[in-house]
């Protein structure tokens, strides 16, 4: 009972921070800067999310720009037509918002997860490259899914009913709240016994089996749980612009994806967040260079092999840094 | 009573019979050799008895129960356990998380309960973590617990293996090859440690071993395979001594054939 006092407390504290902080951000910073800092909040979640499975579970997802848009198309749906059906039941003003613009994210989580479900039941017995390619599939799957979906937009996307476009709840606050509690929540699964039955699954599935962990039923959880967060992330984002479109989730989101576990070290949740807020960062400074950014993240994934090939951070967390190493784990198939 | 009991068990490989037609029965409570020259499919048998392959013929009976085919972590569930030839231990976990990763059926918290840390989780944490140190603790290893698994030296990994299967509170442990890389003084541990987990654990061990000093010294009946194929069965005073044993390992008497 203490225990839970005390962490309710702790909690409180770190939402009043974010808060406040969210007011420093506004008066200190330009529009556009604030921009980078949301978009830096939403990097943070899909690559935490996506080091679940790419490097905790040593599964090779490249198809996650999929589920954030499941969860963006979702929760922006949410947010524009269920929205007055609830505002019409609790009123209007901030806490009704909040309340609204929450269930929203929860829906994309919902969806984006029932569509990890979908996606990682059939393709997670493969393994490696192959799995890979599936996820790939699946991602431009959804893509031109929505590309073709007329009640939601089809290519033009989707903006809601009013003229002003979707709803912008998105705020700092509400960003690095999610951010908070998904770091918080994944953190407690990766250093708990399934996320230890999910890096054994990683370093040896075959031994893995042989100590009875149920591991095709532990690989789809944790890829629903990612895909979930996606789909968290997709919301966030929907909600900071006037609206979705296809475009925003094409291939080369999920590389970005990527380059933000791999940046920070695969297996790492202090990496994830490092390689979010980097990505983030980086694609602002390379904005003049249009597509060709992607050649220059090739390069950089090929320089991070050769040089440091573990990440910044290995497969370490912040406040493992002063430990040695660990020994490099069974080297990934198709990485 | 028998505990495990193998009938006309077969595997074919393509159009190599790894194995075929082997039978044998394990008492309950005994340490029960496999040997065999190099290639006569001991580890085929270990991988067939554990579910990693399918057998083309044949039962295997486990507590009476035919388990041939079923998956392997259903299998370890249901109390087999085993190690592997070529250790296949969770190199970047500590000790103590490789013991603790086959402690499911202590682990009843929901993945929920996992992200919110509630009592349950902590709960079931702490049984894990307590057995894992008995069990550690039983096999030498209990000082290296929080070391990482794959900077340990061979013989200390090869022993983690074993407390790694013990975790899973079998009633069964087949060892494949536990003294390869042992010196002779870890291997005269080892033989000790076996039958402690015979004789105080009450475990039924099968192992499949090359070091003749080990299996004469430590099992009670030895199976021999040749070429997938049973060439005798016996105490080890008579497979020592046996022909067709004798044969197998060191090839037939040639002058034998001219006589």
């Amino acid at each position: 009972m203490r225990r839970m006092l005390l962490r309710s407390a702790v909690g409180v504290v770190v939402l009043i921070a974010i808060y406040g902080l969210g007011f420093g951000v506004e008066a200190g910073f330009t529009e556009y800067v604030q921009r980078i800092i949301l978009l830096a909040g939403v990097n943070i979640i899909l690559a935490v999310g996506l080091n679940l499975i790419n490097g905790t579970t040593g599964q090779f997802s490249i198809g996650h720009a999929g589920f954030m848009a499941v969860g963006a198309y979702a929760a922006a749906f949410v947010g524009v037509k269920i929205a007055p059906g609830l505002h019409g039941l609790l009123g209007t003003g901030s806490v009704a918002d909040a309340v609204v613009f929450n269930l929203a994210l929860l829906a994309g989580a919902l969806f984006a997860g029932i569509s990890g479900l979908i996606v990682g039941m059939p393709s997670l017995r493969l393994r490696g490259d192959y799995l890979a390619v599936v996820t790939l599939g699946f991602g431009e799957i959804i893509r031109i899914l929505f590309n073709n979906a007329t009640f939601l937009g089809a290519a033009t996307g989707y903006f809601g009913d009013s003229p002003s476009g979707l709803p912008a709840y998105t705020t700092f606050f509400w960003v690095y709240a999610w951010v908070a509690a998904i770091v918080v929540l994944i953190h407690n699964l990766t250093f708990s016994q399934t996320g230890r039955s999910l890096i054994a699954i990683r370093e040896d599935e075959i031994a893995a089996e042989a100590m009875a962990t149920p591991t095709t039923r532990l690989k789809v959880t944790a890829f629903a749980i990612s895909a979930a967060t996606a789909g968290i992330a997709g919301g966030l984002f929907a909600h900071m612009q006037a609206g979705v479109r296809p475009e925003d989730f094409r291939f080369e989101k999920s590389i970005d994806m990527v380059v933000m576990i791999i940046v920070g070290g695969l297996g790492s949740i202090s990496g994830a967040v490092l390689g979010g807020i980097f990505v983030a960062v980086s694609l602002e400074l390379m904005r003049d260079l249009q597509q060709y950014r992607l050649v220059l993240y090739a390069l950089l994934l090929v320089v991070i092999m050769l040089v440091r090939p573990q990440g910044l951070l290995g497969n370490r967390e912040l406040y493992q840094l002063a430990r040695k190493p660990k020994p490099p784990s069974t080297p990934m198939e198709g990485m | 009573m028998s505990l495990l009991k193998l009938q006309g068990v077969a595997k074919i490989f393509g159009g190599l019979h790894a194995v075929r037609g082997v039978s044998f029965q394990v008492e309950k409570g005994s340490i029960f050799g496999l040997i065999g020259p190099n290639g006569a499919g001991k580890t085929t048998l270990f991988n067939v008895i554990t579910g990693v392959y399918t057998p083309e013929h044949g039962q295997i009976l486990f507590r009476d129960e035919n388990i041939a085919g079923l998956r392997p972590a259903l299998i370890a569930a249901r109390g087999i356990a085993r190690t592997f030839q070529n250790i296949r231990i969770f190199r970047a976990m500590t000790v103590a998380e490789n013991v603790m990763v086959a402690g499911h059926h202590l682990h009843s918290a929901s993945i929920l309960d996992a992200m919110l840390r509630t009592r349950a989780y902590e709960t079931d944490e702490q049984a894990l973590k307590k057995r894992a140190n008995e069990l550690l603790e039983i096999l030498g290893l209990a000082e290296l617990s929080g070391e990482i698994a794959g900077s340990l030296p061979y013989g200390s990994q090869r022993r983690l293996e074993i407390a790694r299967g013990l975790m899973l509170s079998p009633e069964l442990l087949l060892l494949d090859e536990p003294a390869a890389g042992m010196n002779s003084q870890e291997a005269q541990t080892l033989n000790e440690q076996i039958r402690f987990l015979r004789d105080e654990l009450g475990l039924t061990v099968v192992l499949v071993e090359h070091n003749m000093a080990v299996v004469m010294n430590v099992c009670e009946t030895i199976h021999v395979v040749d070429h997938g194929e049973t060439i005798a069965e016996g105490t080890p005073a008579e497979i020592k001594v046996h022909p067709k044993v004798l044969a197998a390992y060191l090839g037939e008497d040639p002058e034998k054939e001219v006589v």
